[in-house]
């Protein structure tokens, strides 16, 4: 901040805390609930203090599930979700730098063609072309599948877009003294090219994960088999036999437990995050 | 090293043509320096033989091959671009090992290559380092490593200072002079800037808006240039430029001031229409009974080695280049002479230079 008044630093952090109890509070009473036992819980008001049934609570999420939803174990919801996040950040930050290097890179016919095409598939999200997706992933029996769950996902052009946009900053005479070099494209992409976008891709990474992590209609509509529950759907699932047959302590030690990958990925990744977001390396 | 050949070279994008029927031989180990105002074609002539642009029409030749349609990497050239263009990524060892290393050379004769060309440069404190930790000079340096390593048989030059600043040009100027002295490679070598092109070149290349103006050495182009356009183009202040009509033993101007031909200089018949030329350097202020023109100074400019005197003659800029020393103001009204075997008449219609005999 500019001024140094200290009425308005006040404010200010007033504000921030507002921000962060609106955020954390819910956090926090999920974690309570997930220490407590399912009576605990119960209670009305519900007890703010962690309990003790922490190990216990985890221990039988991870390894079994919600045995009254007859869920699978959370540890497998684990994986799957896993699976799919990481395919669909690989599958689209490798498909997306390619065909930005292509579109930038290389004069072919009906090439802005086929940019737009790719840049109208922004408008086209799974949910919004999930009737026609779902009838042919199931045409292809790809239903309860990794690839029908990830491959939809990969599908659409926002990593493509903005992997154009950084290409075209970097100066042409870097593609001309590669091929001055010797350099064939396919070498230019891999020795300079992709050491270029590192920054670009480690950030779009951490997006991308958190997108595959919390996908939710898509996995809903196309897994019927518990073993390919993602965690989102599986926490969904352990509550659909209504309030008394839903074992709270469970989903919500099932809910930290999904809360978990995402949060480690943007922590781990922090510093690549923001340099990729706010400087490009030219 | 090889001998680069333009024969009747012309290039368009689309419709609009910028390159027109180019023709030039550079001799092997020859030092050739295109120059030519903004957007005359120099960059467009380099990346013609480079093969990063493909020609319209004609023929290149690099090393008595011609090469229309081979591959840049196989041209056996190198460039230095004006942003250097390194990999900012590989530190300046990988920078100028990186040509070789596709090449498939082997790691043992890389290093050895890397070793020599860092030497020349002075480079060798700074292997290790990235572009990004370098100054300006220093990139340059490095992207003329890069060039060096290859062993290339003709170095292209596009406007390699034009990104320092003016000090650290003259600095690199003689060096660029010095190593083309010790390898002897063919270069060419594109600048719009003729203090470069007149130290640097053997023969220089005066391009105008897509076509060859003159070719030759750089003190003969300066002495008798081809054309107004290069007389006006080369020297710092360019040469003086009057058009007007040849009368008896006089020169009229378009708006009836008229300048005196001294006898025994050539000129054009008696009638014609003509462009006289003279360099500011040429006007030297003489008694009012033989001045050729006179003219009223308006602004000065003294660079302490020599002052110029700007004014307007006939609404004609003109400036006159006088001695350091010389006492004037603005307002000075400065009889001038000419000297007789340094007045340049161009024809107004062409702009060619009229070759007279004295008379
Ligand atoms: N890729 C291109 N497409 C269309 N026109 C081009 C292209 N490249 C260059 N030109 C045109 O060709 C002409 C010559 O360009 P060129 O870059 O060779 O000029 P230059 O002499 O190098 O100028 P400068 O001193 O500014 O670098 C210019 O009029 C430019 O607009
Ligand atoms: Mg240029």
């Amino acid at each position: 901040m500019v001024e140094k008044r200290p009425a308005l630093s006040a404010a200010a952090y007033a504000i921030l805390a507002l921000g962060v109890a609106i955020v954390a509070l819910p956090v926090y009473v999920t974690f309570v609930a997930s220490t407590q036992t399912l009576d605990q819980i119960l209670e009305v008001p519900m007890s703010l203090v962690p309990g003790t049934e922490l190990l216990a609570n985890y221990t039988a999420a991870l390894t079994s599930g919600s045995e009254r939803a007859a869920s699978a174990p959370v540890g497998r919801m684990m994986v799957v979700s896993l699976v799919v996040a990481l395919t669909v950040s690989f599958g689209k930050i490798v498909i997306s730098l390619l065909s930005a290097f292509a579109i930038v890179y290389f004069r072919f016919p009906l090439r802005m063609f086929f940019f737009w095409m790719i840049f109208v598939t922004l408008m086209l999200p799974v949910e919004v072309r999930i009737l026609p997706t779902y009838e042919v992933i199931a045409d292809l029996h790809l239903l309860n599948t990794y690839a029908g769950l990830t491959v939809p996902l990969i599908a659409s052009a926002t990593a493509t877009f903005l992997f154009r946009q950084f290409f075209m900053t970097i100066p042409d005479e870097l593609a001309e003294a590669a091929r001055i070099d010797g350099a064939s494209p396919m070498r230019f992409f891999w020795d300079v090219v992709v050491p270029l976008s590192r920054t670009n891709m480690a950030a779009l990474f951490v997006i991308l994960f958190i997108y595959g992590w919390n996908q939710y209609l898509w996995p809903l509509l196309i897994t019927t088999e518990e073993s390919m529950y993602t965690v989102v759907i599986g926490i969904r699932r352990m509550i659909a036999g209504g309030d008394a047959a839903t074992e709270w302590n469970i989903v919500m030690a099932t809910a930290m437990l999904a809360m978990l990958p995402p949060a480690l990925v943007v922590l781990l990744m922090q510093r690549w995050f923001v340099k990729g977001l706010v400087e490009t390396e030219k | 090293m090889a001998e680069v050949v333009l024969r009747h070279v012309s290039k368009s994008f689309g419709k609009t043509q910028v390159i027109y029927d180019m023709d030039l031989v550079v001799a092997d180990g020859e030092f050739v320096v295109i120059v030519g105002p903004s957007g005359c074609g120099k960059s467009t002539v380099l990346r013609m033989i480079a093969g990063l642009e493909p020609v319209t029409g004609g023929v290149i030749e690099i090393g008595g091959r011609v090469v229309n349609d081979v591959e840049p990497k196989d041209r056996n050239i190198a460039m230095v671009f004006q942003n250097y263009a390194l990999y900012p990524h590989m530190s300046v060892r990988e920078n100028m090992a990186y040509g070789l290393r596709i090449r498939g050379m082997p790691k043992a004769e890389i290093a050895e290559h890397v070793a020599r060309a860092a030497k020349i440069l002075e480079l060798e404190g700074l292997l290790d380092r990235k572009p990004r930790e370098l100054s300006g000079g220093q990139r340059q340096r490095v992207a003329m490593g890069r060039a060096i390593v290859r062993d290339p048989a003709a170095f292209l030059f596009d406007e390699p200072l034009s990104n320092l600043d003016a000090k650290l040009r003259v600095q690199m100027r003689l060096e660029i002079q010095k190593l083309s002295r010790e390898l002897g490679t063919t270069s060419l070598y594109v600048t719009h800037d003729q203090v470069e092109a007149m130290t640097l070149a053997h023969r220089m290349v005066v391009m105008n808006a897509g076509r060859v103006e003159q070719i030759g050495a750089p003190l003969d182009v300066y002495l008798r240039p081809a054309s107004a356009f290069v007389a006006a183009f080369i020297g710092v202040p360019p040469m003086n430029l009057l058009a007007g009509r040849v009368g008896e033993g006089a020169f009229t101007l378009g708006n009836g001031l008229v300048v005196r031909l001294p006898a025994g200089a050539p000129r054009p018949p008696f009638g014609a229409e003509a462009i006289l030329g003279v360099r500011p350097e040429h006007l030297a202020p003489v008694g009012e009974a033989e001045a050729a023109l006179t003219l009223t100074v308006e602004t000065i400019e003294r660079l302490g080695a020599d002052t110029l005197a700007h004014g307007t003659f006939d609404g004609n800029p003109m400036v006159v280049r006088l001695p350091a020393e010389a006492t004037l103001q603005p307002g000075t009204r400065l009889a001038l002479g000419l000297v007789p075997d340094e007045i340049h008449w161009f024809d107004p219609q062409t702009q060619k230079r009229l070759d007279l005999p004295g008379g």
